[in-house]
């Protein structure tokens, strides 16, 4: 009973921050049909940012639990300048060109952002312990969790119910569903799409920073947390269908949950699980679990 | 002039024509450049904790050795006369990337010599092409006994102890100080390192505590980063002893992440590189978990003149204070030091061949920073050092982090014999262990 708790608790943590990167990784892809290879930097930027300026608010003095909101403005900071840097400087410009350019695009951005993490932050792994061990620890029978944990499974549940809410109950919701289901016809009714590209962008660095901004005080800021993250992030869309949002949901939490699983249950095969069951799923979903066949364009 | 002069005046001639050429060529030598290629992770996951404090004890040792700022014995300036001059080149990149380095180094920077290699898969992809190119050098910080174990080499040195010493020592201290251990558990990335580590240590347990027994490992992958499965996993049933080889940036997220849930107050962490992340950590780290530093180095280093005069000097010139891979880097230094001057000596003034330089390190004893270096195994390319664990335990008053309950084993009680396999003598209940 107590590792069925541990498999569930563990999974969900694990799943929540997935969803966090995935989720703009995916929201992205929907909208852009981007596959953005850069996202990982993103994840990676947010972290070292917060973990740079939660050490600066503490030595501070600063009130301590300012430190929440401190993530949450990096994460959203972050977002707005790698959106226009990227999205208005850069894919901008390469909108019409085959997608597998694109996907060259971000990847070249990813390497470069790599090497201005370096040339900003040094080799040097940074962590910003105190947020984790604020919100203090709670028991499940001889399992201590922290409540920084639990909190970030609620930080998820909160962003997809809001996902939902801005896609289903408000106008601006319902253009952007309309510009995933078929830009071409979205433009043709009148939807300024790549207004919405840009904000679409913005959203989904801003949700790939938080993931890392939420996550620094938990990890050890290090060159290549980035590439780590990206891989994950993508057998989630994949997974749960490119450019899915529930696809991202239900994907982080096979993921968290077969990875909990597996550690809890069959230690050895923890390091290919994620992809075991990524190869199911394409074999009898080989568009996601989420993705509906398209209508073949003629 | 009679033949009887004659003979003379030409001999004395002779003997100030050859004085004058062997000044003129020690005056040659002494500018001569000793062009030395140092290797480590200069980015990456392992630069913060290994290759930075590496790459910072390259620095200060070739100013000092070209300076004569070296303490006794290593006083002379230079490494055979000549002034050392270091080309630093990335490990990052994969093992293919790391053969090309090396070929590139040698063939086309001309370097005279190498020192380097954090990973164990680098110094095992490098040291056939090193032997090919017939280039004296000295492995400093990898692990694997295989490199020694399983091929001959004559141009190929490692003058830090492989890693069966140090899942050995960590079996001991745990027989030493923990004896009534009932229960073990490793948590290990998987990978050669972590896989390696802890067999030796399963089977060192086996044979020091045969009455305790091991839980299922945990195998994360490297650079995972996130480790809260596995600390819910060894949470609901903790075992007595938890080992770990761990390091870098995997190290520091699990003691972070496993302190906040309480983890090393229901098992005994020990931390078989724990040495290297205790001044990043500090007082993040918890006391009473059992730390190592692959030797006697750092917080675990033997006072000696040399190692206060290197703790001294870097900690003046870094503004921290050298762990474990610092030493490692410095000791190296001394090692290349020492080949040089020794085959100098032998070549007679000339600059020395590769085979007398290499022949000035074979089988040597020398002392580094608080450790004696004995060039025991893989005849005479491969050391053997004394190693050390303790307990850490933070000091609030000074601020810093301190080792208590510190054991030192001799050298020959956790390496094992010339000519004997790592695994076979564990296996064989560690026959001809000195302790």
């Amino acid at each position: 009973m107590l590792t069925a708790t541990a498999i569930l608790i563990d999974g969900l943590i694990e799943a929540s921050y997935l969803f966090l990167v995935a989720l703009g990784l995916t929201l992205i892809f929907g909208v852009m049909k981007i596959l953005n290879v850069a996202h990982g930097s993103f994840y990676a930027f947010g972290a070292y940012a917060s973990a740079t300026a939660i050490g600066w608010w503490f030595a501070s003095g600063f009130p301590d639990y300012g430190s929440f909101a401190l993530m949450f403005a990096i994460a959203i900071g972050l977002g707005i300048i790698f959106g226009l840097l990227l999205e208005v400087g850069l894919l901008k410009r390469m909108y019409g060109k085959d997608e597998v350019i694109i996907v060259l695009v971000t990847f070249a951005s990813f390497l470069m952002l790599e090497d201005v993490i370096i040339w900003i932050w040094g080799g040097n792994a940074y962590f910003a312990f105190e947020p984790y061990s604020l919100l203090g620890d709670i028991q499940f029978g001889t399992l201590f969790y922290s409540n920084y944990d639990l909190a970030l499974i609620g930080l998820a549940v909160a962003l997809a119910a809001g996902t939902w809410l801005l896609l289903n109950r408000t106008a601006k919701g319902r253009l952007l569903l309309a510009v995933i289901h078929d830009t071409e016809m979205a433009a043709a009714f009148g939807i300024n799409v790549k207004r919405y590209f840009t904000v679409t962008f913005i959203i989904g660095a801003t949700l790939g920073c938080l993931g890392g901004a939420v996550m620094a005080p938990k990890i050890s800021v290090a060159p290549g947390i980035g590439v780590e993250v990206i891989v994950l992030a993508f057998a989630i869309v994949v997974i749960g269908g490119m450019g899915s949002i529930w696809g991202a949901i239900i994907g982080a939490l096979v993921v968290g949950l077969a990875r909990a699983a597996a550690v809890h249950l069959l230690p050895e095969v923890e390091l290919f699980v994620i992809y075991a069951v990524m190869t199911l799923v394409l074999i009898f979903r080989p568009e996601g679990l989420f993705m509906r066949q398209k209508a073949r364009k003629i | 002039m009679s033949i009887k002069n004659l003979l003379r005046g030409t001999s004395v001639a002779a003997c100030l024509v050859a004085g004058a050429m062997t000044a003129i060529s020690g005056a040659a030598q002494a500018q001569e450049k000793l062009k030395v290629g140092v290797v480590g992770f200069y980015t990456g996951a392992a630069a913060g904790p290994f290759g930075i404090p590496a790459r910072n004890a390259a620095e200060l040792m070739v100013e000092a050795i070209n300076a004569g700022n070296v303490p006794a014995p290593y006083n002379t300036k230079g490494a055979g006369g000549m002034e050392i001059e270091a080309v630093y080149i990335d490990e990052s990149g994969g093992t293919t990337k790391q053969v090309t380095e090396y070929r590139n180094m040698v063939q086309r920077q001309g370097v005279d010599a190498v020192i380097g290699y954090i990973s164990s898969g680098s110094c095992l992809a490098v040291a056939p092409v090193a032997e090919e190119l017939k280039t004296f050098t000295i492995l400093f910080d990898c692990g694997t006994p295989r490199i020694f174990e399983d091929a001959d080499y004559q141009y190929v040195f490692r003058t830090s102890a492989h890693a069966t010493m140090d899942s050995v020592g960590a079996a001991r201290y745990i027989a030493t100080k923990f004896g009534d251990t009932k229960t073990y558990q490793g948590i290990n990335q998987n990978y050669a390192w972590g896989q390696d580590s802890w067999r030796d240590f399963d089977l060192a347990m086996q044979s020091v505590l045969p009455g305790s027994e091991a839980a299922e490992p945990l195998w994360p992958k490297i650079f995972q980063g996130q480790y809260g499965a596995e600390i819910s996993r060894l949470s609901v049933s903790p075992p007595e002893v938890l080992h770990t080889s761990f390091w870098g940036g995997d190290l520091e997220s699990f003691i972070l992440q496993s302190s906040a849930r309480s983890l090393h107050k229901r098992t005994k962490m020990l931390l078989t590189t724990g040495e290297s992340v205790t001044q990043r950590l500090g007082r993040k780290l918890p006391d009473g978990v059992i730390i190592g530093a692959r030797g006697p180095y750092g917080i675990l280093a033997k006072e000696t003149e040399l190692s206060k005069w290197l703790s001294q000097t870097f900690a003046d010139r870094f503004g921290t204070k050298p762990t474990f891979p610092s030493y490692h880097m410095a000791q190296a230094f001394i090692a290349m030091k020492i080949a040089y001057d020794n085959a100098a000596a032998a070549s007679g003034g000339s600059k020395p061949s590769v085979d007398d330089v290499a022949a000035g390190l074979r089988h040597k004893t020398f002392e580094a920073f608080g450790t004696t270096i004995d060039m025991k195994l893989g005849k005479g390319q491969q050391a053997i050092t004394p190693t050390a664990y303790g307990i850490a335990k933070w000091d609030s008053d000074t601020g810093e982090q301190t080792i208590t309950d510190v054991v030192t084993y001799p050298a020959e009680c956790v390496n094992p014999p010339a000519g004997v396999n790592s695994v076979d003598w564990i296996k064989g209940g560690m026959q001809g262990a000195k302790c």
